[in-house]
């Protein structure tokens, strides 16, 4: 029962599919089961995004409660979670300010808080790239020094002033680096990795619907 | 500038100079700002899922005659059996449907809609060239795309025929990742000018007002 189960309702929503593809998908029986089951994936994977949200904030509150070291962290992350949920989630009808319309809490909350934080997040990467550039670069092998030529030559093929630079050696190499870098050598590589891990994705699709992988279900 | 706009501002900067911060190394003000940022972005999921997912797709449906789907419903909520030793066995159903839809999709789209036609791009190239030139490139991306799948091709040992492609496809992976890295740091850096034109322009264009 707790095998078998899981097994067979894989076996048969995925066999929905794998049937949905080669018959009509627009007639009523067919396309209406496939599209109610799409529904209930997005409906099964919100549900399992708030059971993550529920862990978190069951953690942080297990830290607060036993007094943990840095636990007044966690605490802000608590709070956090709330100030931004609540107002989300109250109706719009009690107050303009509740609700997700522009001019809500969460709506400020979001445009001043958490968009300009992600931005900081993310242009704080650059530093620790140059410093992950300055350790693999290091043209100790051939394929190195490929990277790093290559690198720097797109680097500089992407801002206006190294194109100027490139165009001193001579007008053709952005050109050139546009057709045979990025139109040709990337665009094969990854042409090949698609191919490879379309494959690899079919194979393992395989595996799951005929019940041969079953690590998604944990241990025993 | 009003007062609201100024404090604004200076909301942003503190924060954006909290989480430059780290760069120097750990403190208490990146800590709070790390926290502050990841409490936000669990709560905007929350309001967000809760709106879109909840009652758009379950609710909404379930109210307006779909009883059935209760179902859906009643098998998200099974996943919070992971809570409990005893009972954390049921999640095992929401997840095999979850699974059991995506391999189905995949099974199918996979093959019709990623490897075929990235195949039959490579070929038509090398078929309709016209000149040297797209000859050339056409015969690059086809020598690439095959010694590129040799590289990841584990089954044999890279010796041989197959060590030597397997060399070239290294050349090639390489040259592409040389690439996306250079994209990677622009783009990055990029958003660096973007806070550093904040900080600035507008967190220190309020000192006029202020001071």
């Amino acid at each position: 029962m707790r095998t078998t189960l899981p097994l067979a309702v894989a076996f048969i929503t995925g066999l929905v599919f794998v049937i949905t593809f080669f018959l009509n998908e627009e007639s009523p029986l067919v396309g209406g089961v496939s599209k109610q089951l799409l529904d209930w994936l997005i409906i099964i994977g919100g549900f399992t995004l708030l059971l993550g949200v529920v862990s978190i904030l069951r953690v942080s509150w297990q830290s607060v409660e036993r007094r943990k070291e840095d636990w007044i962290y966690k605490l802000i992350t608590i709070l956090s979670v709330l100030v931004m949920a609540i107002p989300g989630l109250l109706p719009e009808s009690w107050s303009s300010l509740f609700g997700r319309q522009e001019g809500t809490i969460y709506d400020w909350l979001f445009l001043n808080l958490q968009a300009p934080m992600m931005a900081t997040m993310f242009a704080t990467l650059a530093f620790y790239i140059a410093s992950a550039a300055y350790r693999a670069f290091r043209a100790r092998t051939a394929e190195a020094t490929i990277l790093l030529v290559t690198a720097t030559l797109v680097m500089l093929w992407r801002v206006p002033m190294g194109e100027a630079f490139l165009n001193l050696f001579s007008e053709e190499i952005p050109g050139l680096i546009n057709t045979y870098i990025m139109g040709g050598v990337n665009l094969a590589v990854q042409r090949g990795i698609i191919i490879g891990a379309a494959l690899g994705a079919a194979a393992m699709s395989l595996r799951i619907i005929l019940g041969i992988e079953r690590t998604y279900m944990g241990k025993s | 500038m009003s007062g609201i706009e100024i404090l604004q501002i200076w909301i942003i900067a503190f924060f954006t100079l909290a989480l430059f911060s780290f760069l120097y190394k750990d403190n208490p003000f990146y800590r709070l700002a790390e926290n502050i940022f990841a409490g936000l972005t669990t709560g905007y999921q929350v309001s967000l899922i809760w709106d879109t997912v909840i009652i758009q797709k379950l609710w909404d449906p379930m109210m307006g005659g779909q009883w059935w789907m209760f179902l859906p419903g009643l098998l998200g909520l099974m996943m919070f059996s992971r809570f409990s030793p005893k009972l954390s066995w049921m999640s095992r159903v929401p997840l095999a449907v979850v699974m059991g839809i995506t391999a189905g999709i995949f099974l199918t789209t996979q093959l019709h809609g990623f490897v075929l036609p990235q195949m039959q791009a490579t070929m038509s190239t090398f078929v309709n060239a016209e000149g040297f030139a797209e000859f050339f490139l056409a015969a690059l991306i086809a020598v690439g795309v095959i010694s590129t799948m040799i590289y990841f091709y584990f089954s044999h040992e890279h010796v041989g025929v197959l060590g030597v492609t397997a060399k070239l496809g290294i050349w090639f992976i390489m040259i592409s990742f040389g690439a996306h890295f250079g994209y990677t740091v622009m783009g990055r850096v990029s958003l660096l000018i973007g806070r550093t034109q904040f900080l600035i322009e507008d967190w220190i264009g309020t000192f006029s007002y202020i001071f």
